[in-house]
């Protein structure tokens, strides 16, 4: 298979109407509406991009999900990467995801122009390079992400011992997913009636981390891919298990995703990392073992330990007015909120949901969902 | 204190943003406000323009910054419907500058303005100490004769269809390419090129142009955002004919870019009537790299200054002004 074979034939035209008229034809079987929530970010920019709402019949509903690592980081947390970043001999590293999002005194963004060296990388490994050019800086890895970017900070840690390289340290932002999706359906006000499973979470983690949702809480789950084809195949085979009265795990990704997942990379996150007490995740508050923390054994490495007098730790909320918390809930929709598109623009972005692309409210913006 | 980010700079919601809050509230007057790719001057018989030049890496795949410095303002100029006639040359130079690579620069530019029949009349050197310049910024500035006058982006009607001259997106992928270190393969070069030749073909042929615009920096969803707004009308943009070279697509992958935001520096879109729709496209089919021009859109009175792209399965969406970071110094 070739690169161009999954641009172009996971967004074929052609394929993704098929599969939306069989789920048109499936959905005329069912009794209620169906809620699928999109656990990932990244399924919820593909929705968006795509418009696969317009294809759905009316009782097919989507419920934007958590699973955008950005946004759900709570101000706090962004407010130590730029206190950190402000420090003179330090040189923050982190993903590019992490650009424009603000913290309670600007983003990293802001950090840069005032002076801050921060450097944007697609790979963490690139602090090797960093710390060896700069051995007189401190070099703070910035890592967020959910599992699928973890093992990175793993394998950069292990690099940072084996080279045995005194300038590099760790800022964990680790979070998981099953913890929230936990939290979530099981939410007084909760409507969900099915998930798709991550993309690329679980390449990482494999399907086993949603074994649970099927036999404890009686909720499908399929994991899909985040091409289009992928998606509309993984809301058939969730409509058919609704139709045919089952409730399943079902991976629709089968070209990289099985039930074990890369077990190499999970030893690695065992071996340095270890689930955190709790984790606030902004828009959902505080949820235990929802997060990942480096052992106390490499305790040298945790810039939240290094520096802990001088982070701020003061939970900030959000604007009172933000709709956020309802919006990952699926109770409300961004359209909803009443500083959507108003005071709350991706270039201004005052809630969760609008800092990042993957989230439900930039994606509305946008895509203009409902033209 | 408020400061100035890269995101200033980068052709979109927050470059436009700058240039309204701080230059437009200034400078406002008339010619200004018309916000054309060039200022229409001296009763519209002559047309002006500017452009600076910062790209990183300086030679790349397709050009080099000098190339760029020409292309850049003459087709800012070409797009008028004019002539490229006086061009001036500033440069800023870092100390240590190596002389032949400045010797080979400014003899890219000495072609391209023979391509574009214009000569370089004033100028200006300045060398900075090393670290206040990277390697070399060049400024021009030019003037052309207005051959059909009248075209403006503000202008677009119903009436008119969009099409474009080629495939997209090859500028602003060959230089995050040469600068990440990656090889892609294939034959992915910068579309760096003048368009007058172009534009005076389709002036020749008698085609009813009401706009043009090159699709630089913001690329084309850049452009056509500005029509929508500029014009007062909705543009729907058929997704499935803007063409775009696989080896493109492979670095938006990679990298998680859209197509439609990346530079272009050969690359522009015209406002046409429609009937002359066929007879365009096989002018601008007789130039090299023209293989792929074809239509793209339609305008309509619905979604008044949006720009809606439509599927070919049917589903619609915005194709919205690009914002945030994109890849600075492209041109």
């Amino acid at each position: 298979m070739q690169l161009k074979n999954l641009y172009d034939d996971f967004r074929d035209g052609k394929t993704i109407k098929a599969y939306a008229d069989i789920i048109k034809n499936d959905a005329k079987k069912l009794s209620k509406t169906i809620n699928i929530m999109e656990v990932c970010g990244g399924h919820t920019h593909t929705i968006m991009k795509y418009g696969l709402p317009q294809l759905m019949p009316e009782s097919i509903n989507f419920v934007h999900g958590p699973g955008c690592p950005v946004c759900i980081m709570p101000k706090e947390r962004i407010d130590h990467a730029y206190h950190l970043s402000l420090l003179d001999d330090v040189i923050l590293v982190t993903l590019g995801d992490m650009i424009k999002v603000p913290g309670s005194r600007g983003s990293l963004q802001d950090a840069r122009s005032s002076g801050a060296d921060v450097r944007f990388m697609y790979s963490p490994m690139e602090c090797l390079t960093i710390a060896k050019q700069h051995p007189n800086k401190k070099i703070i890895y910035f890592a967020i992400g959910f599992e699928t970017t973890t093992p990175m900070t793993a394998s950069l840690l292990e690099a940072t011992i084996k080279q045995d390289i005194k300038n590099i340290f760790f800022h964990i932002n680790h979070v998981t997913v099953p913890e929230a999706m936990k939290l979530l359906i099981d939410s007084d006000d909760s409507r969900i009636d099915a998930f798709l499973g991550p993309a690329h979470v679980s390449v990482i983690t494999g399907s086993k981390i949603y074994d649970i949702f099927p036999k404890k809480y009686n909720t499908p789950v399929v994991v899909a891919g985040f091409e289009p084809v992928d998606m509309i195949q993984a809301i058939s085979m969730i409509v058919k298990q609704f139709v045919e009265h089952r409730c399943e795990l079902e991976v629709e990704y089968k070209r990289l995703v099985n039930f074990d997942g890369n077990i190499v990379a999970q030893e690695k996150v065992k071996k340095y990392l270890t689930p955190a007490k709790q984790f606030r995740w902004r828009g959902l508050g505080d949820i235990p073992n929802s997060a990942l923390e480096l052992r106390d054994e490499y305790a040298r490495y945790d810039a939240t330990k290094i520096y802990k007098d001088i982070l701020p730790n003061e939970p900030i909320d959000d604007h009172k007015l933000c709709l956020c918390g309802d919006i990952l809930k699926g109770v409300a929709s961004p359209p909803d909120c009443s500083i959507f598109g108003t005071a709350c623009k991706p270039t201004t972005p005052i809630g969760s949901c609008m800092v990042s692309s993957e989230g439900a409210c930039a994606a509305y913006y946008k895509y203009g969902e409902g033209l | 204190m408020k400061k100035i980010t890269i995101a200033c700079g980068n052709g979109g919601v927050e470059n436009n943003d700058l240039i309204e809050k701080v230059f437009y509230k200034h400078f406002q007057n008339d010619i200004l406000q018309k916000n054309e790719d060039s200022a229409v001057i001296h009763d519209g018989s002559l047309v002006f323009s500017t452009d600076s030049f910062t790209v990183s890496p300086i030679f790349f795949e397709g050009g080099d910054i000098g190339k760029l410095s020409i292309c850049g303002t003459c087709n800012d100029i070409a797009m008028m419907g004019a002539a490229p006639m006086y061009v001036s040359c500033a440069v800023i130079i870092e100390e240590g500058f190596d002389m032949k690579e400045l010797d080979i620069i400014v003899s890219s530019m000495k072609k391209e303005l023979d391509i574009n029949g214009a000569k370089v009349v004033c100028g200006d050197t300045k060398v900075v100490p090393k670290g206040a310049a990277d390697k070399i910024f060049i400024n021009t500035s030019a003037v052309g004769s207005v051959l059909k006058s009248g075209i403006s982006s503000n202008k677009i009607s119903k009436d008119d269809i969009v099409l474009i001259n080629r495939d997209i997106g090859c500028h602003g992928a060959t230089i995050f390419t040469a600068r990440e270190g990656m090889n892609m393969g294939g034959d992915l070069q910068s579309d760096c090129a003048s368009l007058w030749p172009q534009v005076q073909a389709l002036i020749d042929g008698g085609i009813n142009i009401t706009a043009m615009r090159d699709a630089t920096r913001g690329g084309v969803a850049a452009s056509l955002n500005e029509w929508a707004k500029q014009s007062k009308v909705g543009i729907v943009v058929d997704e499935s004919s803007i063409p775009i070279k696989d080896e493109v697509k492979g670095v938006c992958e990679l990298l998680g870019f859209e197509a439609t935001n990346l530079a272009n520096e050969g690359t522009f879109i015209l406002a046409i009537k429609a009937k002359d729709e066929q007879k365009a496209i096989k002018i601008l089919k007789r130039f090299e790299k023209n293989r792929y021009a074809t239509k793209i859109a339609n305008i309509t009175q619905e979604h008044i200054g949006k720009v809606v792209i439509e599927s070919s399965y049917g589903t619609k969406r915005y194709l919205d002004m690009p914002s945030g970071e994109l890849l600075p110094r492209i041109c």
